[in-house]
């Protein structure tokens, strides 16, 4: 058969390297808590409570000449920063004490600037969100991958079997938290868009675990013989290049998205692309092996009887 | 081997068809437009023809000025400048009676809009405009309530001439004192006949006798849930009268109200006008005391002290004639002797009858407008979010009775005619039931709605674009038919989101994006298996079969994890994270249809019922 092909069939010892992954895996892991817990999320106006303005001028125009119309004006926490080319401009004012909290200050903010300004200016975007929706948000980003996990940690019970549950799981945390350690340790701007990213991660990642399991209880049911490890390299073996083409075609798409999509998904972009890298490999590495430590046998997938029927198909 | 029945073959051309028709009105381009709305409830043909004199006499391009089937009008531009001089003719040209809104409508041939097609709903973040969130204050809704009760409570004792010493509330808590035992016990009994809906309770302390009254929990409820449909409703009214095209006003969870106006520009007249709570109030002036005495801190009983808009200090008698809610409408105009701007105002019955008492008894003598506005703000004290009341009284006038009036009057003194416009439009929309903030703003110009559209629309044109090279070069025939079928995939989408109506935003579009990527993965997995199945020696035809069969339960398993997923980012996320989770979710159902089911019927249609010697795969 002539078909392309990016791997011929392949028989590498994954399981052999498990010792391995888990010290890479574990180091990575404690890297990525630590700097969670303790250098912390650079969380974005969503989760933080604030203002973002955006705006477009005609002419190019100086930022220290904005900074110090509103420090004039007692607004001083404010970033100013060109956005895209020097006509743009963006200012992110932190949440502010009394007053200024108010939805109020973009107004002022605007109303000061285009006073200062020779041409007329474009409001493009205004973004407010009040320290107490900031916080709701926070908590309900939690509460999601909290129930995103438990949901799959049960379908994937029914489905399997709780070792592969666990295994999957396991994996998950891991793809979770090592993209989360990357916005923690690049101090990557983590808004909304960016946690439901993560969410889709988890959807993903899962995505190519269930398909090794699936491989690993079929072959279990059509091997007779053959060591728990032997057979789950097999099915980690052929499953893939069916892993590593998903994931590419999912890259190619998500690099487009990065670098065409713009300046609002670009974070989300980021995340699913760290997500997809990082479930590719603990999908080889971690769910397969965790499964395999927690014990998983032959018997623990054979029982139902109502699936024999793919059995029946070998001659 | 390998061949559908014709009923599967047209089942699924069936779906594809009417995939195709729903995703058609999407093609037509956005036309910038202008919508007419009659108070009357018909935009008349007259009307439409006045319209169109006008545009010609203003040398605006109108490129089509149709009648719509709710009675509005819309009148359609080729470009967004026209649009906007359209506006400004408008203003000049339409009469009282008539509210005109920017908006933009797909231009569909007359066969397409007759099948009820429309395309896509496009969010904020895509087609320009305002959002907010507004936080009820539901505590300050319950405290009124009280407030209420109490005053009610202190005029019952009075006319059932019941001694009391004093009356009030605390911490949520009616208090009434007594001296004498038997007083309190023909009070209680009184109050517990006229006011059914307080939980009434007596006690004593320290040689006076109490009534305690409280509002139980349901009842606290329905005052709260009635203050949040009234603001709702009142809410709807100002945002009617800014004149926005399919302005979104809902409620979102147990106090808050989302408003949304597609295309609205001006974010700053907007939460003006939403937080406003100006009302007026109108009293008699103190002339019997002297203002000094009060400034010195002796307040003459039964008045107040006040201030006018140049810092002037005024007494006026405690007792208000009519307030704003005694209000029905309101116009704002200019006096005719004094050429400044003024409120004309109409009251109801009972404000006209008291209006008429009032200044039937003190004709000659002065009489105060006083403007009253509140509002919440929440500062930060200590790191915690503490939400603060702020309420602003102002005398905007005093003027002589000149002759006893009812229901119709003037009132003058404000500082310019956009203050009137305002205070006329809030005493027309009504007060509302609580105070608001709000909590939450985005606004997107119209420029970078286009811009986000433009680069989500390219984002997904050369991901896919990619998906399919690499798909036909590597699974050759086999690739082909995966390209084909994610395209349809991408066209049921487009088609179940027009269907939907459900809300498309930029996270939306990256969730279809991603579909493309993982789309394929369904076929990636039938092609290997049905590679490994050749491998093994399998021939051709029983390869397809087998690799269809057994890569059936994978992919469902796969599939449905990502749906948990997306499920909880539906019921977890807000505005544009629920975008992603829908498109996400649509995405995953009809890739599963395109992938399982589309591309095996082509590969039937090709390979299916005839001798092969080899697949090109």
């Amino acid at each position: 058969m002539a078909h392309a092909q990016i791997l011929k069939a392949s028989n590498i010892d994954f399981l052999g390297q498990r010792r391995i992954a888990a010290m890479v895996s574990g180091g990575l892991m404690v890297i990525c808590l630590l700097s969670i817990l303790f250098r912390g999320f650079n969380f974005g106006l969503d989760f933080t409570g604030g203002t973002v303005i955006e705006l477009g001028y005609e002419q190019p125009v100086e930022v220290t000449g904005i900074t110090a119309t509103l420090a004039n004006e007692g607004i001083i926490d404010a970033t100013v920063q060109y956005f895209g080319s020097n006509r743009d401009i963006l200012i992110r004012i932190a949440p502010q004490e009394g007053e200024e909290a108010s939805a109020k200050l973009s107004d002022r903010v605007f109303q000061l600037l285009s006073a200062d300004a020779e041409t007329a200016i474009e409001l493009r975007r205004v973004e407010f969100v009040g320290p107490q929706v900031g916080e709701e948000l926070r908590e309900q980003g939690g509460l999601a991958v909290l129930f995103a996990l438990i949901g799959i940690l049960i379908y994937v019970a029914l489905r399997f079997e709780w070792r592969f549950a666990v295994g999957a799981v396991a994996a998950l945390m891991h793809d979770v938290l090592f993209t989360l350690g990357m916005f923690s340790i690049f101090y990557i701007p983590f808004d909304l868009t960016v946690l439901a990213a993560v969410l889709a991660v988890i959807g993903y990642s899962l995505n190519d675990t269930i398909v090794i399991f699936d491989r690993i209880r079929e072959n279990f049911r059509k091997m007779r013989k053959g060591a728990v490890i032997e057979i789950s390299n097999r099915s980690v073996n052929q499953t893939l290049s069916r892993t590593i083409i998903t994931s590419g075609t999912t890259l190619l798409v998500l690099l487009a998205l990065y670098f065409l999509g713009g300046e609002a998904i670009a974070g989300f972009s980021l995340a699913l692309i760290i997500g997809v890298l990082v479930g590719t490999y603990s999908t080889i590495y971690i769910a397969t092996a965790a499964a395999v430590w927690l014990g998983v046998s032959r018997t623990d997938l054979l029982p139902p009887e109502k699936e024999g029927k793919i059995l029946d198909d070998r001659p | 081997m390998n061949q559908y029945p014709l009923w599967k073959n047209l089942l699924i051309l069936a779906v594809i068809l009417f995939g195709l028709v729903l995703a058609l009105p999407n093609l037509f381009p956005q036309d910038p437009a202008i919508e007419v709305k009659a108070e009357s409830g018909e935009v008349s043909a007259a009307a439409r023809a006045e319209i169109a004199a006008a545009m010609e006499n203003a040398a605006v391009p109108v490129k089509a000025i149709e009648a719509r089937e709710n009675g509005r009008a819309l009148i359609r531009f080729t470009r967004p400048s026209d649009q906007l001089r359209g506006q400004a003719t408008l203003d000049r040209t339409l009469g009282e009676g008539f509210q005109h809104a920017l908006t933009q409508s797909p231009d569909l041939p007359g066969w397409v809009e007759a099948l009820g097609l429309q395309p896509m709903f496009l969010g904020l973040d895509l087609r320009g405009g305002i959002h907010v969130l507004i936080d009820v204050d539901m505590e300050a809704a319950v405290t009124q309530a009280l407030e209420r009760y109490t005053g009610d409570i202190r005029t019952l004792l009075r006319n059932d001439r019941i001694r009391y010493l004093t009356v009030g509330h605390e911490d949520g808590r009616i208090q009434i004192r007594f001296r004498e035992e038997p007083l309190r016990d023909e009070a209680a009994k009184l109050i517990r006949r006229e006011f059914r809906d307080l939980e009434v309770t007596t006690g004593s302390q320290a040689g006076d006798f109490y009534i305690y009254a409280v509002l139980p929990p349901a009842k606290q409820e329905e005052i709260k849930d009635f203050a949040l449909q009234q603001n709702i409703t009142t809410l709807r009214n100002r945002v009617n009268a800014l004149g926005v095209a399919e302005p979104i006003i809902q409620r979102q969870g147990e106090r808050r109200i989302i408003v949304q106006l597609p295309g609205a520009q001006d974010p700053a007249r907007l939460k003006d006008l939403l937080g406003a709570t100006a009302t007026l109030e109108y009293r008699l002036v103190d002339t019997e005391h002297s203002v000094q005495d009060a400034l010195d801190g002796r307040v003459p009983v039964g008045a107040a002290l006040y201030y006018e808009r140049n810092g002037q200090p005024i007494l006026l008698k405690r007792r208000v004639i009519v307030t704003g809610d005694q209000i029905t409408s309101a116009a704002a105009g200019f006096d005719q002797q004094s050429g400044s701007p003024m409120v004309s105002v109409s009251l109801d019955g009972q404000g006209a009858r008291q209006m008429r008492r009032v200044t039937t008894e003190n004709v000659g003598k002065p009489m105060a407008v006083v403007f009253i506005e509140s509002r919440t703000l929440t500062r930060i004290v200590d790191g915690e979010p503490v939400k603060e009341r702020v309420r602003s009284e102002e005398v905007i006038s005093v003027a002589n009775i000149l002759e006893p009036f009812g229901r119709r009057f003037q009132t003058t003194g404000l500082d310019s005619s956009e203050e009137a416009h305002t205070l006329a439009l809030l005493l027309r929309a009504g007060a509302l039931a609580a105070p608001i903030e709000i909590v939450e703003e985005r606004t997107i110009g119209p420029s970078l709605g286009q811009d986000n559209i433009d680069q989500g629309f390219r984002s997904v044109l050369i991901g896919l674009a990619l998906v399919v090279v690499f798909m036909a070069l590597y699974y050759r025939v086999f690739g082909l038919v995966a390209d084909l079928v994610l395209v349809v995939n991408l066209v049921l989408i487009v088609a179940v989101l027009s269907l939907l109506q459900a809300t498309l935003t930029m996270p939306g579009i990256a969730g279809i994006v991603l579909t493309v990527g993982m789309a394929v993965d369904a076929n990636v997995l039938i092609f290997e298996r049905i590679r490994e199945e050749i491998r093994n020696g399998s021939t051709p035809q029983a390869s397809i079969h087998a690799g269809y069969d057994k890569a059936l339960s994978t992919i469902v398993d796969a599939n449905v994890t990502t749906l948990i997923a997306a499920i909880v980012l539906f019921s977890f996320g807000t505005g544009p994270v629920k975008g992603f989770a829908v498109t996400l979710f649509i995405g995953i159902l009809t890739s599963m249809f395109t992938a399982i089911l589309g591309s095996r019927a082509l590969i039937n249609l090709i390979y299916g019922g005839r001798r092969v010697k080899r697949l090109a795969i």
